[in-house]
């Protein structure tokens, strides 16, 4: 990530000093939001997809209200954004893009990497989705078909991966070690 | 607006009616979609971003098929979009 420059970090000090001052909020909500979103990372969405894989319950959870589901692995959601899940299929993968800006399901992947808030990301997923995926290694087969989520309200979005073969008789912990954070928004997929 | 019903994006832009916030991406505006399903009901982006009080309304996710809309891609492939109903119209 690069530095914010001396401009914007003066203009972040004013407005945030002006919403402290008509009540806004205070010191302690930032400090406390900066360390949830600091605590956050793929990990957490990966130990989710893993209990999916071996828990057939928690899938249903994790479909039904991903926000509960995020909840029952200890991350806290409250004033996060609804969480949706999306499920692959063998016949249907999702890949997630945020067009109006950089939509991100930050209380369980962290903080997006540069290439998702990235014009040409935002642009060419939504036009010619399949290039962008290959340029990856994702090529996707002819028979599977492709689901573009574009993020533009209030839900923040993850994939949830099919298991892939290979991985038989693998407990929670060695799942989520290959459930990747590029796995967890589409662009790439879990690999044994 | 229940499940498959098809709908059109709105062609609605701030240079037609004035100041607003209309968050439908640009290449979806005048478009049709089939709605998948409802999300729930939010907050309207239409006050947030003016600071008015907000009514709650409808939020759909709909489909897209992506080749109709870029005259190119996979037969099959699809956008899944999340849109406020009042930025819908009925074909």
């Amino acid at each position: 990530m690069h530095a914010a420059s001396p401009e914007s970090q003066a203009l972040l000090a004013r407005l945030t000093a002006a919403l402290i001052a008509k009540g806004v909020t205070t010191d302690a909500e930032i400090a406390a939001q900066i360390a949830s979103t600091n605590r956050a990372s793929p990990e957490i969405g990966a130990r989710m997809v893993a209990r999916a894989w071996t828990d057939p319950d928690y899938r249903a959870l994790m479909l039904r209200d991903g926000s509960a589901a995020a909840e029952a692995m200890g991350v806290s959601m409250a004033g996060m954004p609804p969480l949706g899940v999306l499920a692959d299929t063998p016949g249907l993968h999702h890949v997630v893009v945020c067009t109006l800006c950089s939509c991100y399901p930050r209380a369980v992947l962290g903080y997006p990497p540069g290439w998702f808030k990235s014009s040409s990301y935002r642009a060419r997923m939504v036009r010619d989705p399949r290039a962008v995926l290959a340029e990856w290694g994702t090529v996707l087969p002819a028979e599977v078909a492709l689901r573009v989520v574009d993020s533009t309200a209030d839900y923040r979005w993850m994939v949830l991966p099919e298991r892939p073969a290979g991985t038989e008789g693998w407990d929670a912990a060695q799942l989520a070690a290959i459930v990747t954070r590029d796995a967890l928004v589409g662009v790439s997929l879990p690999q044994p | 607006m229940s499940p498959g019903t098809q709908v059109r994006v709105k062609a609605d832009f701030p240079e037609t009616r004035g100041p607003c916030h209309i968050r439908t991406p640009h290449y979806l505006r005048g478009r049709l979609g089939v709605v998948e399903r409802h999300l729930g009901d939010f907050p309207n982006p239409e006050d947030l971003a003016f600071a008015r009080p907000a009514a709650r309304v409808p939020l759909f996710h709909v489909r897209f098929d992506q080749p109709s809309l870029w005259q190119e891609g996979a037969a099959g492939d699809a956008l899944l979009v999340e849109i406020f109903a009042h930025w819908l119209e009925p074909v």
